[in-house]
């Protein structure tokens, strides 16, 4: 039942909040998400005692046989938790600002984050696929209607490509669904099924290719540093916070367990993609001059080694990836809040009309530094353990790749260093010297976020825990 | 049988109300009043007629999936009267005779679900053919409605030659017009019966405009006025289907015989979609994107033809639900704008947010986007070409296409929301009006998450 509740409660608050206007629906949509939060701590330490609990079944439509079946695992629940955080996070760092048409900007906010959660407890695999989609659409719209100048055409095209991506995965799902005896959406249908290796073979791609679109790997990125530019903050913070995170979780739950036969044949593929998006986006990162566009390239980058390190496919390479999907959503939503802040008080996001905020507007640079050394993947933070991991699950499934990935950690550095370099040392301008340094909400919400990059950079165990039965449970995957 | 008889005795009932109610805008009360008691006859048809029976001497079957589609296609039709009623009156001076000729189509339509031998299949396209050709040039000083209806007359009567050369070659090949007692599965095929099918299989491809027969459809579909266009692309089009399917999956299935006309109609579908699809991408005009939606809707219909399963006669019915109440949806809106372009809807969101909001959503459905009920129609196809097998080239080619048809419909989504305009409309919006509207979209979404509300009565 707290599985349903953490779905229906953003659902219904968000549903509710359409109707209202301007200040309660920011203190409605905080609310419900810091409601949301509490659910979802609370299922996190009921998933430590009985996580059998947090299953729940109900007959959905009886002539396909379809199931609304949600559940949590390992995965499930740190998904869910990052989801609970990020988006008070959110809301708290955009509580001072006026969008128009409130009601609607904060509804929508609150449905997507219905979706998301969806998307993340869903055990059956129509379900998922509906979860999936409605995720998009709220976000669409948020993009279109909030965003920058180019807004419309750029969010079209997003909308264009993962809708492509989701309906051939759609083709997919009919087909393994087709094939199972009796007709079953069910995950564990799905997962015991024993389809031939040339079924899988094809299968593979209609998925892949769904997952690769939303993540982005290379080629499918093309979408994504332009909605992320155009995008309003908080909404591209939900899209490479956790959204993209959708991608690597349905390789994870979908892909790996239902086609091992058809990921071991494309594995070497789906590596090689990865890395290639890993270097092309960090060279790409280093030539940026806006600011949100060299996060965007940044966050490919980042992506591209996780999808590599999830089709090297062992157990050090798993867990990583399972740890880094937590900790590259709270740096990357860290930084795009700092972003959010720097580009409200001085209107540009171009890097070069910034310059001298350290001086100005200390606490910023502070927080700026700590949270790109983060994401640089320094030692003692959180970016660092599950960086870790990865490559050394990478090397030992072959030394090359994880040669050729090292690299991006080099690029990260340098692209992350111009960022501070340009942004917060050299002259002020007459903009950044008459900087406002951050205020009391926004230090309470990025607060959180540099608390959680040194907790878990010290203490990584809670959540190496927590993922580890989900990565056990892949690796048991016999794959040959 | 009550379906049958009630539509057909209100046709003629509002061909005299014309005679006798002065007030004309009092006339589409009595039309609406027709629909209730006709879905009422259709209702007892159900309670006392037991499935599969077979009545006014063998002519008519009456089954629980042919009530089901009487009692989908009366509420359409009771939905388009409530929502576009008061167009008619703008269409022309003679409006209880419009209201006349569509319960006539209606009439048709009732029969295509139900038609046990070929003659009644024959009259069923033929009744719900002709009024059409009036309707669509009921427009007289517009030359565009006089075109459109000749057009259509001309085509359709040629393509009613080719209907009943089929039924007289399959009468030929079998000496029985009975549908159900061919047997045409049980031994060899004979070129006779053969060429028959193929005939019947053209002659009903162009009457559900499927591609390469569909030529007719845009020019007559832009040319009518748009009252009616919103009728024929919507409740005719899903009779046609019905019809199509019935034949097919009864008559020419069974044995390894559906193996001879399936791949053709899976080429018309492919040829479908693409044409439908791709031209819709390049219009300007609203409405003749909507024919052209039309063209690609249909083509998502034909599989429920080419794969013969129960799931496919599931998926039909769905379909034609979610596919005509959200189009007559989007013509009733369209039709109370002043410009039909794209440009025409710029701003209607700032203006209108009740219409733009139900606009959105009967657009999202036609688009098929999860939690309407477009989404669990095309799902339903889908899944029957899949389960039918060798199909699977065709089913990503729909959904490839599916992704193609997101961008006309957003088109309008666009408008609405993102662009700033006036969206000038040409006669007030009533309250009535949207209530009803949002009736419709509660029933999309509805459907989209419950999809067995409606099949659990098949």
């Amino acid at each position: 039942m707290l599985t349903v509740l953490l779905i229906l409660l953003p659902l219904i608050t968000g549903l509710i909040t359409f109707g209202t206007k301007g200040a309660s629906a920011k203190v409605l949509s905080l609310l419900s998400s810091l409601a949301t939060l509490v659910i979802a701590v609370i299922a996190w330490l009921k998933f430590k005692t009985a996580p059998d609990a947090l299953q729940f079944t109900v007959d959905w439509i009886p002539q396909l046989g379809t199931q609304f079946n949600v559940g949590l695992d390992g995965m499930g629940v740190m998904l869910i938790l990052l989801t609970a955080i990020s988006f008070p996070l959110i809301f708290i760092t955009i509580f001072s600002r006026n969008y128009e048409r409130s009601g609607a900007f904060y509804g929508l906010m609150l449905l997507s984050q219905a979706g998301l959660i969806g998307v993340f407890t869903a055990y059956d695999a129509l379900l998922f696929y509906m979860f999936w989609e409605l995720a998009l659409i709220p976000v669409y719209f948020l993009c279109s209607m909030w965003g920058g100048e180019r807004a419309v055409p750029v969010t079209f095209k997003f909308f264009v490509y993962t809708f492509a991506g989701s309906l051939l995965m759609l083709v997919g799902i009919i087909y393994i669904y087709s094939q199972t005896p009796g007709g079953s959406f069910s995950w564990t249908t799905f997962t015991s099924m024993q389809l031939s290796s040339t079924e899988q073979s094809w299968l593979f791609w209609l998925f892949f290719v769904a997952f690769a679109i939303k993540m982005p790997v290379f080629p499918f990125h093309t979408w994504q540093p332009d909605t992320y530019e155009q995008s309003p903050t908080p909404v591209t913070m939900v899209l490479s916070g956790i959204m993209v995170k959708m991608g690597l979780f349905a390789v994870v739950r979908w892909l790996l367990p239902v086609l091992p036969k058809g990921a071991y044949m494309w594995q070497e593929a789906a590596i090689v993609l990865s890395v290639i998006g890993i270097i092309y986006a960090s060279c790409i990162a280093i030539m940026q001059s806006d600011i949100k566009r060299l996060i965007a390239y940044s966050s490919i980058a980042h992506i591209g080694l996780m999808s590599a390190a999830i089709f090297a496919n062992n157990e050090q390479s798993m867990q990583g990836v399972m740890v880094q999907m937590f900790n590259h959503g709270i740096n990357i939503i860290g930084l795009w809040m700092l972003v959010e802040v720097i580009q409200n008080r001085l209107n540009t996001k171009n890097m070069n009309e910034m310059g001298g905020i350290a001086t100005h507007a200390p606490k910023l640079a502070i927080a700026l530094v700590i949270v790109s050394f983060a994401n640089i993947a320094l030692p003692l933070t959180n970016g660092f353990i599950g960086e870790f991991l990865m490559f050394s699950g990478l090397f030992q499934y072959n030394p090359w790749f994880a040669a050729v990935a090292g690299v991006a950690v080099i690029l990260s550095a340098v692209y992350m260093l111009r960022m501070l370099q340009k942004v917060i040392f050299g002259e002020a301008n007459a903009q950044t010297a008459s900087m406002r340094d951050l205020k009391a909400g926004e230090i309470l919400a990025i607060g959180v976020v540099v608390a959680v990059i040194f907790i878990l950079g010290f203490y990584p165990k809670p959540l190496l825990e927590l993922v580890n039965s989900t990565s056990l449970l892949v690796n048991a995957i016999n794959f040959k | 049988m009550n379906a049958l008889i009630s539509t057909a005795v209100f046709g003629i009932v509002l061909m005299f109300i014309g005679l006798f109610v002065k007030n004309r805008q009092h006339i589409k009360y009595y039309a609406v009043a027709g629909t209730i008691i006709a879905f009422i006859a259709n209702w007892f048809d159900a309670q006392l007629v037991t499935n599969g029976s077979v009545v006014l001497h063998n002519m008519i079957e009456v089954s629980k999936f042919s009530v089901l589609f009487n009692a989908v296609a009366i509420t359409a039709t009771f939905l388009y009267f409530v929502l576009c009623g008061s167009a008619f009156e703008k269409a022309g001076d003679d409006v209880a005779d419009y209201f006349a000729l569509t319960f006539f189509i209606l009439a048709g339509i009732t029969l295509s679900g139900s038609f046990y031998n070929l003659l009644m299949l024959f009259l069923a396209i033929e009744i719900i053919s002709i009024p059409q050709y009036i309707l669509a040039g009921v427009d007289k000083k517009n030359l565009k409605s006089n075109e459109a209806s000749l057009k259509y007359f001309l085509m359709g009567s040629f393509t009613t030659g080719i209907l009943l050369m089929g039924i007289a070659l399959i009468y030929g090949a079998t000496g029985t017009f009975n549908i159900r007692e061919m047997g045409l599965g049980t031994g060899d095929l004979s070129p006779l019966a053969l060429c028959g099918i193929i005939l019947l299989g053209f002659a009903l491809a162009f009457k559900v405009s499927a591609a390469p027969f569909h030529f007719w459809t845009p020019d007559v579909y832009d040319g009518s006025p748009t009252v009616f266009t919103a009728f024929m692309a919507t409740v005719v089009k899903a009779a046609g289907f019905i019809a199509f399917m019935r034949l097919f999956h009864v008559s020419f299935a069974g044995g390894n015989l559906s193996t001879h006309w399936q791949l053709i109609i899976a080429i018309i579908t492919a040829a479908t979609l693409l044409i439908g699809n791709f031209t819709a991408v390049f219009q300007q005009s609203v409405k003749r994107m909507l024919a052209y939606s039309s063209i690609a809707q249909a083509g998502f219909m034909l599989f429920a033809i080419v794969a013969v399963n129960e799931r496919s006669s599931q998926g039909i019915i769905l379909y034609s639900v979610a596919y005509s109440v959200a189009t007559i949806g989007v013509f009733a809106i369209l039709l109370k704008l002043k410009d039909y372009t794209f440009e025409g809807y710029n701003g209607l969101a700032q203006k209108h947010p009740v219409l733009a909001l139900v606009n959105t959503i009967f657009l999202l459905s036609l688009a098929g986007i999860p939690l309407t009920a477009g989404f669990f129609a095309k799902y339903f196809v889908l899944s029957a070409a899949v389960q039918q097998g060798q199909l699977l080239w065709l089913v990503i080619l729909a959904v490839l296409c599916a992704a193609v048809s997101a961008y006309y419909y957003f088109r309008v989504i666009i408008a609405m929301y993102f662009k700033a305009g006036d969206a000038e409309t040409s006669e007030p919006i009533t309250i009535g009006f949207k209530a009803v509207l949002v009736v419709g979209a509660g029933i999309i979404i509805l459907l989209g998450i419950f999809p067995n509300l409606l099949l659990q009565f098949l």
